[in-house]
């Protein structure tokens, strides 16, 4: 059996690595993730993605050995890890049933979406939790949860739209005392559908000629607002997330095979473009949505 | 009689018509299919109306509209009644726009390089979406005045300008004009502000 060790601090970071380890290899898989001390959205919902991708790829699904830290188990129960991996990865290892009472502290558990209802739940979810966490945590005005609904509404749609393929979104907010000394929130989803290029190919591949390529197709989409659909009323989701991650001096990176886009804050030292990692399929997107001043306490 | 044309106009809460067409559990305007069907219901209502129909499209009871519902529900909508093969002759107004709504309103309509008369929350009508200088100016004039008989045109609008920017809103559906009287009519006078320019109903 083939061993994929996690990292210690398995979070927006460390999902890109998870990944290219997850697009080569044979045979049955196991994520080895006892060492795994510290987990953020991003981590979490490459683990499933992952998990999904090996188990298609492989025709296996991946035995997951669990986190040996009992806050690490705790949180993943909270997030709902363990009802959603169920299937994609094989538990191995004690973990905790999901608390039905304590009050949990997670803006939006994991969440399969599939259908258009699962994106009405997941705007409806995060209306009735965002407002405290963006106004008191990130000190957001008021006005913010419903852009921030707006971002997760478009960013799911871009799973039904274009993946064709189901996908996962979690978000969380949490301190970064080392990197900014303030909150973030952190939104991923990701899915392993056909991914950008496959998404925009037919109808614009044959412009860029040899430059067609998992990093041209990112660029037309992100940039450009390029769309497989001829409705010019389409391709502004995009744009639009892109502009509200801007004001609010947030990054947006978005996967996609073997190139990575983003617009990066001053803080970030992302790099705008990566191009050359294993290809992975379907898109995986992080927005990263920092505090605003008055939140170094 | 104010020779404002008989128009009575067809009132849609986009509120409540979400929860009737699409699930009464949905409550947020997001996702294409949701505005697709809010879109049908909108003209199914608009069919019984008859020929001609003049439209109050609320969404003071919508909390969120994302990009993708707007496009589907406003932009597309009103792109339609601008077509030739236009299932009637329609004039909307957008009621209830707040803040959070304008924005993404306003995308789609430029995207679309379409303009809509909204009404926001402080009462004032606005001209949304994409429009020239010029168009906005003449829009103004007759929005402040409500209704410029065919005799007054020529002082009201002196421009040529001004005339040739009220042919784009007659043409746009963002004035009415009255092929028998030859008047011009805002909009919000048809929707029933109460006096051209006063109060609430004034331009914001």
């Amino acid at each position: 059996m083939r061993v994929i060790d996690l990292p210690a601090s398995l979070d927006y970071r460390a999902a890109d690595d998870l990944l290219d380890l997850a697009a080569v290899g044979d045979g049955k898989s196991l994520l080895d993730a006892r060492r795994v001390r510290w987990v953020d959205p991003c981590g979490i919902v490459a683990l499933l993605t992952a998990g999904a991708y090996l188990r298609e790829r492989t025709g296996a699904a991946p035995r997951l050995q669990l986190p040996e830290v009992g806050d690490v188990l705790g949180y993943l129960a909270r997030v709902g890890f363990f009802a959603v991996a169920d299937g994609i990865v094989e538990l191995s290892g004690r973990y905790p049933r999901r608390s039905t009472t304590a009050q949990s502290d997670v803006l939006l558990e994991i969440t399969p979406i599939a259908t258009n209802t699962d994106v009405h739940q997941v705007v409806d979810r995060v209306q009735g939790r965002a407002g405290q966490i963006l106004s008191r945590t990130l000190r957001y005005p008021a006005s913010a949860v419903v852009q921030f609904s707006v971002i997760l509404s478009e960013v799911c749609q871009n799973i039904l739209e274009h993946a064709e393929a189901p996908g996962w979104v979690a978000a969380q907010a949490y301190r970064w005392q080392k990197r900014l000394g303030k909150h973030v929130l952190v939104i991923a989803v990701s899915d392993i559908g056909r991914g950008f290029r496959g998404s925009l190919a037919q109808e614009h591949s044959a412009r860029f000629g040899d430059r067609w390529g998992d990093a041209t197709a990112l660029e037309a989409a992100f940039i450009h607002g390029l769309t497989r659909f001829p409705d010019s009323g389409r391709g502004q989701g995009i744009q639009q997330i892109r502009k509200q991650v801007r004001r609010w001096d947030g990054s947006i990176r978005i996967r996609s095979g073997t190139a990575r886009i983003a617009d990066v804050p001053g803080w970030d030292d992302t790099p705008p473009l990566k191009d050359g990692m294993q290809p992975f399929p379907g898109a995986q997107i992080t927005i990263i949505l920092p505090a605003r001043a008055g939140d170094e306490r | 009689m104010n020779g404002d044309p008989a128009f009575p106009p067809v009132q849609i809460d986009v509120g409540s018509l979400v929860q009737r067409s699409v699930a009464t559990l949905y409550s947020h305007l997001v996702t294409r299919p949701t505005g697709r069907a809010v879109r049908q219901a909108i003209e199914s209502l608009l069919a019984e109306a008859g020929d001609k129909a003049f439209s109050l499209i609320d969404f003071s009871e919508v909390t969120v509209l994302d990009y993708s519902c707007a496009d589907e529900v406003v932009a597309k909508l009103l792109a339609r009644y601008l077509e030739s093969d236009r299932p009637r002759d329609a004039y909307f107004v957008i009621r209830g726009v707040r803040e959070l709504h304008r924005e993404p309103i306003d995308v789609v309509l430029e995207r679309q390089r379409l303009a809509a008369v909204a009404q926001g929350e402080d009462g004032c009508y606005r001209l949304i979406g994409n429009r020239s200088e010029e168009q906005e100016a003449t829009w103004r004039v007759v929005e402040a005045r409500g209704r410029i008989a065919a005799h007054e045109l020529q002082h009201a609008l002196p421009e040529t300008s001004q005339r040739s920017a009220l042919t784009e809103l007659v043409r746009r559906r963002l004035v009415f004009a009255d092929a028998v009287s030859g008047a011009v009519h805002s909009l919000s006078r048809l929707a029933g502000a109460d006096e051209p320019g006063a109060g609430p109903a004034g331009v914001g």
